[in-house]
């Protein structure tokens, strides 16, 4: 569905990326784990467009490189970033409608909505309440379902349980294994918490200092040593 | 730009016509009203224009731009030069009796030349400064601004550092109530709509609005030519009505009033923004009595004014604070 060939990044003269590859099938889950700086991130916002990238990003076997981040969106791949980003001064139901951006038909708008509201009951709940005002957690449900409005068949996550109540970060991990399967959804996970991305995901991919050293199953890399020791804290 | 003609149709224009009506009426009984009101009242109707046209760029959009004084004076030399220069020639020609008296409608017609003019002066600035945020935007705004009034005092043909004298006395309240009620109409409609809700978007998080789709730079350069036009015709409306301009009077501290009234009345909000246009007119006037601490008042006002209520002096709810990223 997705495959990343070369993909390198650079900020000035720092390299973020070093020509990277890797794939993600129709439907599968992968995981992207990698310390902090490693170019995880990055090589999400490449994809999405959001910052410029050498190398191949092909989408059903389109080279989506370079393109305008509005295209990518409307090619059916939604970006969840980093910090959740949703619009604070807006209220839960407009962040949704500016997901939808791109999309035309209000019927179809209004199901995705609905879709939402089922996932989240809480977003459902607060539909008319001013976004930053939200907790945490509630804040990236709505960052997620936001993603969901553009309808798309590429879901990228980035840490998505980042400074959010544990209680919650099992609830939203159960959400979005419950995506990928109702819908089908093919999802590249950026985590912290490897362990979670490493239970829901099929593959993995290793990040150290913009390369990828490690890809391989998600239940080989659990019982991988190295890995054990560096990301999954411990024995 | 489809979606923004149909937000701009979507909101009720019963409302704007009788805002308009209303002006006609009071523009008919005008002559029974102290002169000194109306010279406030103008006043205050030019700065209503100017604030709520900021308000897109500043406030609604987040884009800081202090460049709003070289934005009417784009507007203010342009419609000047049109009823001063083409003006006699085409009073000359017009038929006697038409839909309007041939003044006003070539008035009109001046009036939208320099908004036109303004825009394109907008498209100017808003296009390289895209890459910009916050400071450095409005370091290159306020570059913009300055050297709007540098040309200005450079061209010789339209009165150079004397500015241009003997500007027709086209304006009346009317002109100033209805560009003011058009400019209030057009810039709620513009937010208040699913299209519009992308200004605000962009403001609170522009990487989030990329994501998603939004045409950042579009929007960014749509809040400068919207709002740079409103301050060409305010431009206009204040050149035909003191009938003489010159380059000082649209200078850097004439962009910071402005700034002060978006800032005093609550970015992205556009009634308090109102109401601090006309509360900062009014203010100079109240203190007259007062002499040379008129202005050591007003900027006390100011500064009390800040410390007590920084989200804007009429913002209750939906607060512009950078709510919950934690």
């Amino acid at each position: 569905m997705l495959s990343i060939q070369n993909l390198s990044v650079s900020y000035g003269a720092i390299a973020a990326l070093h020509g990277i590859s890797f794939e993600v099938g129709p439907g599968e889950i992968v995981t992207l784990i990698g310390s902090n700086g490693a170019g995880k991130t990055s090589t999400l916002r490449a994809i999405s467009g959001l910052i410029k990238s050498r190398g191949k990003i092909l989408y059903q076997g389109r080279d989506l490189a370079n393109l305008p981040p509005h295209e990518i969106v409307a090619a059916g791949i939604s970006h969840v970033p980093e910090g959740r980003m949703i619009f604070a001064n807006l209220t839960v139901a407009e962040n949704l409608a500016m997901g939808a951006y791109l999309q035309k038909d209000k019927g179809g708008i209004e199901r995705d909505r609905q879709f939402v509201f089922g996932m989240f009951p809480r977003l459902a709940e607060r539909r008319q309440q001013v976004a930053g005002t939200l907790s945490g957690g509630e804040q990236q449900m709505l960052a997620i379902g936001r993603a969901l409005m553009s309808r798309p068949k590429f879901l990228m996550l980035d840490e998505p349980s980042l400074g959010i109540a544990p209680i919650l970060v099992k609830t939203i991990f159960e959400k979005i294994v419950e995506i990928n399967r109702q819908q089908g959804l093919a999802i590249l996970l950026v985590e912290q918490n490897a362990n979670l991305a490493l239970e829901i995901s099929r593959h993995g991919c290793v990040l150290e200092t913009g390369q990828i050293i490690l890809r391989d199953s998600s239940a080989a890399l659990r019982e991988n040593p190295k890995v054990r020791a560096a990301y999954l804290g411990g024995v | 730009m489809n979606r923004l003609t149909s937000a701009l149709l979507a909101w009720p224009k019963a409302v704007l016509l009788a805002c308009l009506l209303a002006s006609l009426a009071f523009w008919l009984i005008s002559d029974r009203i102290n002169p000194y009101y109306m010279d406030v009242l103008t006043k205050i109707g030019i700065n209503v224009i100017l604030a709520v046209s900021l308000n897109l760029i500043n406030g609604y959009t987040g884009q800081f731009s202090l460049g709003h004084a070289g934005f009417m004076a784009v507007g203010a030399y342009a419609a000047a030069a049109v009823t001063m220069f083409a003006g006699p020639k085409f009073l000359a020609l017009a038929p006697a009796a038409w839909l309007l008296p041939a003044t006003d409608g070539l008035f009109l017609g001046a009036l939208l030349i320099g908004g036109l003019a303004a825009a394109l002066a907008g498209i100017l600035v808003g296009a390289p400064s895209l890459r910009l945020k916050g400071d450095y935007l409005a370091i290159v705004t306020l570059g913009f601004g300055e050297i709007i009034r540098v040309i200005f005092r450079n061209i010789d043909s339209l009165g150079g550092a004397l500015g241009l004298n003997g500007i027709p006395p086209y304006t009346n309240i009317f002109w100033v109530l209805a560009v003011a009620c058009i400019c209030t109409y057009v810039v709620l409609a513009m937010v208040h709509s699913t299209y519009g809700r992308g200004f605000v978007a962009v403001r609170d998080d522009e990487v989030a609005a990329e994501a998603m789709g939004l045409n950042t730079t579009r929007y960014k350069i749509v809040a400068f030519v919207v709002g740079a036009f409103f301050a060409g015709m305010a431009g206009g409306l204040y050149g035909h009505y003191t009938l003489s301009i010159d380059p000082k009077g649209f200078d850097f501290m004439r962009s910071i009033e402005i700034v002060v009234m978006v800032i005093l009345g609550g970015m992205g909000n556009t009634a308090g923004v109102i109401a601090a246009a006309v509360l900062l007119t009014l203010l100079p006037e109240v203190l007259r009595p007062f002499e040379k601490y008129r202005m050591i008042f007003y900027s006390l006002l100011l500064i009390i004014l800040m410390l007590t209520r920084p989200q804007g002096l009429f913002t209750w709810k939906r607060t512009l604070k950078t709510a919950g990223r934690a």
